[in-house]
């Protein structure tokens, strides 16, 4: 079944046109990737089917809804969450208080704090610190469960492997393992081509806000991808 | 083959500034075929304008939004007095020190209330203002609470009679709102005009770029406070009584000039000139209603923030594409070698 | 013991200046907003309550039931329908709505009331003290001022550390834009805030109106005590802002001392130097 779809997505900041005519279809329980340069509008993307970014209304379509004139909050409501670019935790919450206030909207579902500290034992340990205080590993996995609090349907992942060292990153990925499991659909935006292609099923890639290649990521060529990522 | 050239004028300014010509030649000429009433009318609109021009350049232009220039009103109104009254000084020569004297004061409160950004900078120059007024009011040769007056004698410094003083004194107002609209246009004409336009799009961009934003708003805020008590003498002048309540009245000086601009246009040249049309209209049609017509203005400040940021003049200019006295620079393209624009 | 007076007497008055500044530094805290109409909400407030009390001949303190709903209506309404529109525009919007919202309530409660100085009177606790060895006498009132803004202080540390709208006021106040991708509503929270901040300017407007002679105009300086009680504590720090209460008071008392005339201007000296020679405060905590 079809869980996201975006239509002709196009998106601006002012008069500046990021997005053009973008067409992305996510089908439920799926890992998609997206990945491209900087500035190739990955972050634009995410930020416009979160309700950040004003579209629209058919542009963004989810579980067959239009939701491109929607706020943000609103559609944490309707299922989908973020984990941002960045991380961007609270500075003046603990990591406890951000994990609660990812689960502001109240969704019913399986997550709670147990379960996300099941999931991330170290931050149970680091739970009553200042967010910011922790590790870049550890501020990711406090944004990821940030995010599950709010049960998504759907989770968009905004460069996970930012700034981490390889071997942290290895871990959070596995973790992403065990939500997928559980059903949940996530999209990926990385620039580490290799990680976001090995955890999913199929990818697109973005070259200057266009849509450039889409493919499943089973068996492809690598080497065809670069083609398309630079634009050449 | 022709270059591209950076231009000032337009023909809508052109023509505006014919007409300005004309209609400045009959206010002039006011006093020959005029009555007092009409006279002291026109003064006011000339020193309200003034004022408007000032706090534009300040808030509009520079990004300073200040609201204690009331300080520097009743600051050049008490220095006219005291220099009259106390010293004996000559009244021309006095409201001649008025107006510096106003500026040089203004040096130590930059220093205070440049501290402060935004909105906190806006409550920091009020409570100057009330610094100077409570101060004023506890200066025994300043008059304390009930203030100074103008004595006969230094009124007829200016002229013998009555005629004669209307004249001169109304022909001082226009004189000082010419030369404060020439102070302000020549400013915002000069590379400081192009520096505070570039800080007021981006402070820290500008400051990437060379722009000395501290030295240029420091040069303009001290440069208002002169000019603003200038105006605050020949103010006081005209009224030939000034207490601390009036001289440093808030509501008097600074709300309505504040009204004038917001709703005239803020940081547009033209936006004064027709806030401060606006008002006296309002005034004179709703004198009757007592303050009504105060939150009439309120409201109509609001809207015009919440809709029309840019004023009466700045919806108009947009949707017109005019400009009466050009400022700005436009870049005029030279035709490509195909016969069109590049 | 003349000083050790003074010293307490300034001390106390930090009561009623820390209860103006509350409001203020909520909505600057959560909005980034500075609302300069924030000293007339607190005359409106008076004269609410002087309405109601001349409706149901309560005593003032009693018509609080009837003002903080009041007011807490009048700011979720104020910052719904109007001040919400005016966050994204820069600095110039929040600030001349406010202003333009002041004048229209000076000149509203001017057509409304009259230029007559007014006082909410509150019966024999007004003039009520308890006398103290060395010569102290404390007021009684001025006393139960400074308790009730400890009070007010301590249950706004427990609405802000304690529950989940507290969570959502910092979280909003650190980064609105992530705090809206994580299902908060900013506006009606904007809303919220303003209305918790006029509960607040309500119990201030009331309890000064007691002590203090009030008219139309009282509002501007009321704001003028707020915000330097608030950058003297420091931007940011609610008990910060108790102590920056607390030395306005002071120089004010010691000013008042030397003669009854200078105190309000010894107030504005003493901010003017802490600005000069520390302007972030004694305990600042804002990160702009």
């Amino acid at each position: 079944m079809t869980l996201l779809q975006t239509q002709n997505l196009s998106a601006f900041y002012g008069d500046f046109q990021a997005l053009f005519d973008i067409n992305v279809t996510v089908d439920e329980g799926e890992t998609v990737a997206i990945i491209g340069a900087n500035g190739a509008g990955k972050t634009t993307f995410l930020r416009a089917v979160a309700g950040a970014l004003e579209t629209a209304p058919d542009m963004v379509m989810f579980e067959g809804q239009s939701i491109g004139h929607h706020t943000a909050h609103d559609i944490v409501r309707l299922g989908i969450a973020m984990a941002p670019e960045g991380r961007r935790l609270f500075p003046s919450l603990s990591v406890e208080e951000n994990l609660l206030l990812g689960g502001y909207s109240k969704r019913p579902g399986p997550w709670n704090l147990k379960r996300v500290y099941d999931l991330f034992p170290r931050l149970r340990e680091l739970r009553h610190l200042p967010a910011t205080d922790l590790s870049g590993g550890q501020q990711q996995m406090t944004t990821v469960g940030r995010a599950l609090m709010s049960n998504p349907r759907l989770l968009l992942c905004d460069e996970l492997s930012l700034g981490l060292a390889p071997v942290v990153i290895r871990d959070i990925y596995d973790c992403l393992g065990t939500i997928t499991a559980d059903g949940t659909t996530v999209v990926l935006v990385e620039q580490d081509i290799n990680r976001a292609l090995d955890a999913s099923a199929r990818f697109y890639c973005f070259q200057e806000g266009r849509l450039a290649l889409t493919a499943p990521t089973k068996g492809f060529d690598r080497a065809a991808i670069s083609a398309a990522y630079f634009g050449i | 083959m022709q270059t591209d050239r950076v231009e000032r004028g337009t023909l809508a300014g052109r023509i505006f500034a014919v007409v300005a010509v004309v209609l400045f030649a009959a206010l002039v000429a006011m006093p020959w075929w005029g009555d007092a009433g009409n006279m002291r009318l026109v003064a006011e609109m000339a020193y309200y304008l003034a004022l408007a021009l000032l706090w534009n350049l300040l808030a509009g232009y520079a990004g300073l939004v200040s609201v204690g220039q009331q300080a520097y009103v009743g600051l050049g109104g008490y220095a006219l007095f005291y220099l009259t009254g106390a010293l004996d000084v000559n009244v021309y020569v006095a409201l001649l020190i008025a107006g510096p004297f106003a500026g040089l004061l203004s040096i130590p409160v930059s220093v205070a209330v440049f501290r402060l950004r935004g909105a906190y900078f806006a409550v920091g120059t009020w409570v100057v203002s009330e610094v100077f007024a409570l101060g004023a009011s506890l200066i025994p040769v300043l008059g304390g609470g009930s203030g100074l007056s103008l004595t006969p004698d230094i009124m007829r410094e200016i002229a013998p009679d009555r005629a004669g003083r209307d004249m001169i004194l109304y022909l001082m107002s226009l004189a000082i709102a010419v030369i404060v609209f020439a102070i302000v246009y020549l400013l915002l004409r000069s590379k400081h005009g192009l520096a505070l336009t570039a800080i007021r799009d981006s402070e820290p961009a500008s400051a990437s770029l060379g722009v000395n934003t501290f030295r240029t708003k420091f040069i303009i805020y001290t440069v208002t406070a002169a000019c603003t008590g200038l105006v605050g003498g020949l103010i006081f002048l005209q009224k030939l009584r000034i207490s601390p309540d009036a001289g440093f009245s808030i509501n008097d000086w600074t709300v309505v000039v504040i009204f004038m601009v917001v709703i005239g246009g803020i940081g547009t040249i033209e936006g004064p000139f027709i806030g401060m049309l606006v008002f006296i209209v309002l005034r004179e049609l709703l004198a009757d209603y007592g303050a009504y017509y105060l939150i009439l203005m309120g409201a109509i400040a609001i809207v015009v923030m919440l809709k029309a940021p840019s004023g009466i003049w700045g919806w108009v200019s947009h949707r017109f594409n005019i400009e009466l006295f050009p400022v700005g620079r436009r870049l005029a393209l030279a035709p490509t070698e195909d016969g069109g624009k590049k | 013991m003349e000083w050790l007076n003074t010293f307490v007497q300034g001390s106390l008055l930090g009561g009623i200046y820390a209860l103006f500044a509350i409001g203020l530094s909520l909505s600057f805290g959560i909005m980034r907003l500075v609302n300069i109409a924030h000293g007339d909400l607190i005359v409106l407030s008076a004269y609410v309550a002087m309405v109601v009390g001349q409706g149901t001949g309560l005593d003032p303190i009693s018509c609080l039931v009837v003002v903080v709903p009041v007011m807490f209506a009048l700011g979720y309404a104020l910052q719904r329908g109007l001040l919400n529109q005016t966050l994204t525009g820069g600095l110039l919007p929040p600030l001349l709505v406010t202003f333009g919202i002041s004048i229209i309530i000076q000149n509203g409660l001017l057509e409304g009331f009259g230029a007559y100085t007014r006082r909410l009177q509150q019966g024999a606790v007004e003039t009520a003290s308890l006398q103290f060895p060395g010569g102290i006498s404390i007021g009684v009132y001025p006393l139960l001022v400074f308790g009730v803004a400890l009070v007010a202080l301590g249950s706004l540390q427990l609405l802000f550390y304690r529950t989940g709208l507290g969570r959502a006021f910092r979280a909003v106040s650190d980064d609105a834009d992530t705090a809206e991708l994580m299902g908060v509503d900013n506006r009606k929270l904007y809303a919220v805030a303003l209305g918790i901040a006029m509960i607040f300017t309500a119990i201030a407007g009331v309890l000064f109106a007691i002590r203090t002679n009030f008219d139309p105009s009282a509002g501007p300086i009321r704001l003028i005590l707020a915000f330097e009680a608030v950058i003297i504590g420091g931007l940011g720090s609610m008990w910060g802002t108790l102590i920056g209460g607390m030395m306005l008071g002071i120089a004010q008392a010691v000013g008042a001392a030397l003669s009854p005339t200078w105190q309000i201007l010894a107030g504005h000296i003493a901010f003017l130097i802490i600005l000069i020679v520390r302007p972030s405060g004694l305990f600042p905590r804002t990160r702009d």
